[in-house]
């Protein structure tokens, strides 16, 4: 049942249109935790300067594992939704480095998930951002 | 009474939207996002035009949620920015060097409806703009303006911009 889940968690990820434009891929998921990469690219660039990867792909990978965590949870309905996400950037991500979102869903009630995620280029413990973010949680019938 | 003949307005609007242009075009992100600015005087409104490669829940369908808090963080530094840049321009100073980007300290974000697959239009107002930190609003919508899709409230550390060269 539970693998059941995190197949199921793992074919809607691999699906999404936004998530295959910005190159992300599945690492690990299964139980209120998920994994996932994206590898740097020069489409990503948010200041040419720098050569640092915009904030709003870095939101998006971190909403994506955030969403993959809560579909994971045993107690996962059928659907879930962003409802708000707080981000922190701590840093600049270094140039080149793959980023690797990582996420915890905390908790669950009835309606709500919790989730705590951060992310990192793998070039120090301090994250480069982090997220703490409350998704609805559909039960369906 | 000899007044200055005010400048012709077609040369105003090149200047201004030229040094629009060059704000929108210097992030690769932006560009492969299709992020657009329009402006109206000095407000800018941020347009992110429907693609399918937007889709988050492909079962609705909706937007992704980070294409839309990307969307938001680009409207709120575009904002930022370009008021930076607008007080010199209009002072009759060359803009040809830009500001350094201002850095998102943190960004948070409250999704009120699913994203339609639509366009999306994007406002943002500067709360607080001072040296150092600025706090910014920025609401987007798409068919109805009275229904915004997503709002968020940002801060961000400002460039320091005095020096000129």
């Amino acid at each position: 049942m539970s693998d059941n889940r995190t197949e199921i968690a793992r074919s809607f990820i691999e699906g999404l249109p936004h998530c295959n434009a910005l190159g992300m891929s599945l690492e690990t998921i299964g139980e209120g935790e998920a994994e996932i990469l994206m590898p740097y690219a020069e489409k990503l660039i948010g200041d040419p300067e720098t050569g640092v990867i915009h904030g709003g792909a870095v939101s998006a990978l971190m909403d994506t594992c955030a969403g993959a965590a809560v579909m994971s949870h045993p107690d996962a309905g059928v659907a879930t939704a962003t409802l708000d996400l707080r981000i922190d950037y701590m840093r600049a991500a270094r140039p080149g480095a793959t980023i690797t979102a990582h996420a915890i869903c905390y908790h669950m009630t009835r309606a709500v998930a919790f989730v705590r995620v951060s992310a990192n280029d793998g070039s120090s413990d301090v994250p480069v951002a982090a997220a703490t973010g409350a998704f609805a949680v559909e039960h369906g019938s | 009474m000899n007044r200055p003949q005010p400048e012709p307005v077609q040369i105003v609007k090149e200047r201004r939207d030229a040094a629009l242009a060059a704000l929108v075009a210097r992030v690769p992100y932006s560009a492969f996002m299709g992020f657009q600015f329009e402006r109206r005087g000095d407000e800018l409104t941020g347009l992110m035009p429907y693609r399918p490669d937007l889709i988050g829940n492909p079962a609705l369908p909706a937007l992704h949620g980070g294409a839309l808090a990307a969307f938001l963080e680009t409207t709120a530094l575009m904002a930022l920015s370009w008021s930076m840049i607008w007080p010199r321009m209009e002072a009759g100073e060359s803009v040809d060097i830009l500001p350094k980007l201002p850095k998102t300290i943190d960004l948070t974000v409250d999704y009120l409806r699913s994203g339609l697959p639509r366009d999306a239009y994007a406002r943002a107002e500067i709360t607080r703009a001072g040296r150092r930190y600025a706090s910014v609003q920025v609401e987007a919508w798409q068919d109805n303006r009275a229904r915004p899709t997503v709002q968020a409230m940002g801060h961000f550390l400002m460039p320091d911009f005095e020096a000129r060269s």
